[in-house]
């Protein structure tokens, strides 16, 4: 490739742009990856993150505190908007863990190798958004210590959960999903806490990483019952995935609320959550692989892909958005045709347009092969995509409420800053556990990459 | 001898490739011995073929799992709406099976990746903290970049100078004893 080098754009570079930087044996993989975890000092930059995310996370705890003292007044839900930020953003962070999914277990099952080296941060943030997702439904239910209500135990009142519900359904599929997600990272993890434990230079990083390793020798009679739970594991988590938007889609759809009472919703509500899950997992490998300089194994090919798939389900969503609206006005039905326009002109107007400028028009510039190689550029995007879709949900939530079907059942809606701590506080907390993850976890799959390596050395 | 033996777990060859492993674990099958294991940074291709291994009873188990789940997950709710708290709601039917299916589906789900998983560990024998191959010093390398293979004391054919001159033959990067203790 020395003389007569094709321009960077051409195709043949192209095909060539390798998921693996060039040069890399099973021991560089694993040294260069563990050391992260086990040799390299904390840099001043981690403590200032950390430090930063954590205060967040103290300012969550806070609202979450004054919320349990004072009750749900604090926020600014009020009848009719009964479903504020709480339930914008449980929808929101829940959309955002399914990328991960989407990359660890689909992309598995198609045989996709450029998933080797972000399926382990992105099944960590499907963990730590069910996690900040979790905690919205909890405490938005007024009373959150009889939050156990939901399950289905044995009570001394003799009744059960009402399983024809979507409430229910959403308690058994979120748990469910966060169940899974937690046994397929771990379950990932395994071969790579053997290797931090026979790597590890300290008794303390020794024993735990040891504990966690479950005494893994990678014996091949393991790995061969390995490789069929992980294959069944994916084959699991992949219908799963596409359940979990869907049941929670379902607690709108199934309501006869203007604008929520629509077939569109379960496929639109999932392309929306593979949609902002991509984005956020692009918000966190862009910074990650410039930190710990990872640049070999996260490539421009890994950010060209995730901005493809932006790029679709930002298609696909457009089209949900397209359908929602023809649908609405093809019906005739009033209350319908009434909540386009309150979309177009209402009170809520401005949210509206915005989500439209940053979930459909600006992602349009993804098609251009050089914004999609602008690595500032794909950042700054996943941010606009990751707001867009949070006013997506905002603006389902607030502006079918504040206009249901008789004008003295209409209201306004007004966050309060109970509301934006809790809020910023989620993120806080969420981006303070990726901190915490990079610090004492291996960010990229080591055993995974060393299979790359394999693969890659015999083309 | 016979004192020293009995503290013998197997022989353990070191090889720098999986390609080496793999024409290792052929030449000791056709040597005649059967009790061994090969030891693999990363899942090879075709060892376990080497081997002999076949199927393995972790897709049964999560197919049971899953059936598990999904069947009981229905009976319960039938049973809760059915029988143990009969409530019209909206005038739906007590059995309203089709609202009952993302329940059903969630638990058959759930039960098969809690199988799948708690399965597999169960078949490895994991979590086991100690092994004897942990006490070769240079056996770290195995979840690193080398490749193992030892054959076992069990093995009707083992004799320690035997299998250590055979295995030798194999050009490894190194040989080594491993030990009970």
């Amino acid at each position: 490739m020395s003389a007569g080098q094709p321009p960077i754009d051409s195709p043949e570079i192209r095909r060539l742009t390798p998921v693996l930087g060039p040069g890399h044996t099973f021991g560089s993989v694993t040294d260069k990856i563990s050391s992260i975890v086990l040799t390299r000092p904390t840099s001043y930059g981690w403590y200032a993150g950390f430090a930063l995310s954590f205060g967040f996370t103290g300012l969550m705890t806070i609202a979450i505190g004054w919320l349990f003292i004072k009750g749900v007044g604090i926020w600014g839900i009020n009848i009719p908007i009964g479903w504020g930020f709480a339930i914008v953003n449980f929808v929101w962070w829940i959309g955002i863990g399914h990328a991960g999914t989407l990359i660890s277990a689909i992309l598995f099952l198609l045989n996709q190798k450029w998933r080797t080296s972000i399926n382990r941060f992105a099944e960590a943030m499907t963990l730590f958004a069910v996690a900040c997702a979790g905690i919205f439904p909890l405490i938005h239910t007024g009373r959150p210590w009889m939050a156990f209500y939901m399950f289905p135990y044995p009570s001394t009142m003799g009744l059960w959960p009402q399983f024809r519900s979507p409430l229910i359904w959403d308690v058994f599929a979120v748990s469910t999903y966060g169940t899974v997600s937690l046994l397929f990272w771990f379950v990932g993890l395994i071969p790579d806490l053997a290797t931090l434990r026979d790597h590890a230079t300290s008794k303390a990083k020794q024993i735990i990483y040891g504990m966690l390793a479950l005494g893994w020798r990678g014996s091949v009679r393991h790995w061969h019952r390995y490789q069929s739970a992980y294959l069944l594991l994916a084959g699991l988590a992949t219908p799963l995935v596409l359940s979990v938007h869907t049941v929670v889609s379902f607690d709108f759809a199934i309501a006869i609320v203007p604008g929520w009472h629509t077939t569109i919703f379960p496929p639109y509500f999932v392309a929306g959550a593979i949609y902002s899950g991509f984005a956020m997992v692009l918000s966190i490998a862009i910074p990650l692989r410039k930190a710990y300089g990872l640049e070999d194994f996260i490539t421009m090919r890994h950010l060209d892909n995730m901005a493809k798939v932006m790029l679709a389900t930002g298609l696909i969503v457009a089209y949900g958005y397209f359908f929602e609206f023809f649908l609405s006005l093809y019906s005739g039905n009033k209350f319908d045709l009434f909540l386009v326009q309150q979309r177009l002109h209402g009170p809520y107007s401005h949210f509206y347009f915005a989500l439209i400028l940053c979930n459909i028009l600006l992602p349009q510039t993804l098609w251009s092969y050089k914004l999609r190689h602008n690595v500032a550029f794909l950042f700054i995007m996943s941010l606009i995509v990751n707001t867009g879709m949070w006013l997506e949900r905002f603006v389902i939530v607030v502006i079918s409420l504040t206009r249901d079907f008789t004008p003295s059942a209409w209201g306004r809606y007004q966050p309060t800053f109970w509301d934006w701590a809790t809020f910023t506080g989620t993120i806080g907390f969420f981006v303070m556990l990726l901190f915490l993850f990079v610090r004492v976890l291996p960010a990229i799959s080591i055993a995974e990459m060393r299979e790359l390596v394999a693969e890659t050395s015999e083309e | 001898m016979e004192q020293h033996r009995s503290h013998i777990y197997g022989v353990m060859a070191e090889f720098d490739t999986p390609e080496q492993l793999i024409h290792a674990v052929e030449k000791a099958r056709a040597a005649g011995y059967h009790r061994m294991d090969a030891y693999t940074p990363f899942p090879v291709e075709g060892v376990a073929h080497a081997l002999g291994l076949k199927r393995n009873h972790v897709p049964l188990i999560t197919l049971l799992g899953g059936l598990a789940g999904g069947l009981g997950g229905f009976y319960f709710q039938y049973w809760a709406n059915v029988a143990s708290f009969p409530e019209n709601i909206g005038g739906r039917p007590l059995n309203s099976w089709p609202a009952f299916i993302p329940v059903t589906f969630e638990m058959t789900v759930l039960g098969a990746a809690l199988c799948a998983v708690f399965g597999m560990l169960a078949l490895n024998r994991l979590p086991q903290p100690h092994h004897p191959v942990f006490n070769v010093k240079r056996f770290v390398h195995a979840t690193s970049d080398r490749f193992y293979l030892c054959i076992e004391a069990r093995d009707p054919k083992f004799h320690l100078m035997e299998t250590l001159r055979f295995l030798q033959g194999l050009q490894p990067h190194h040989v080594s004893e491993v030990t009970d203790a």
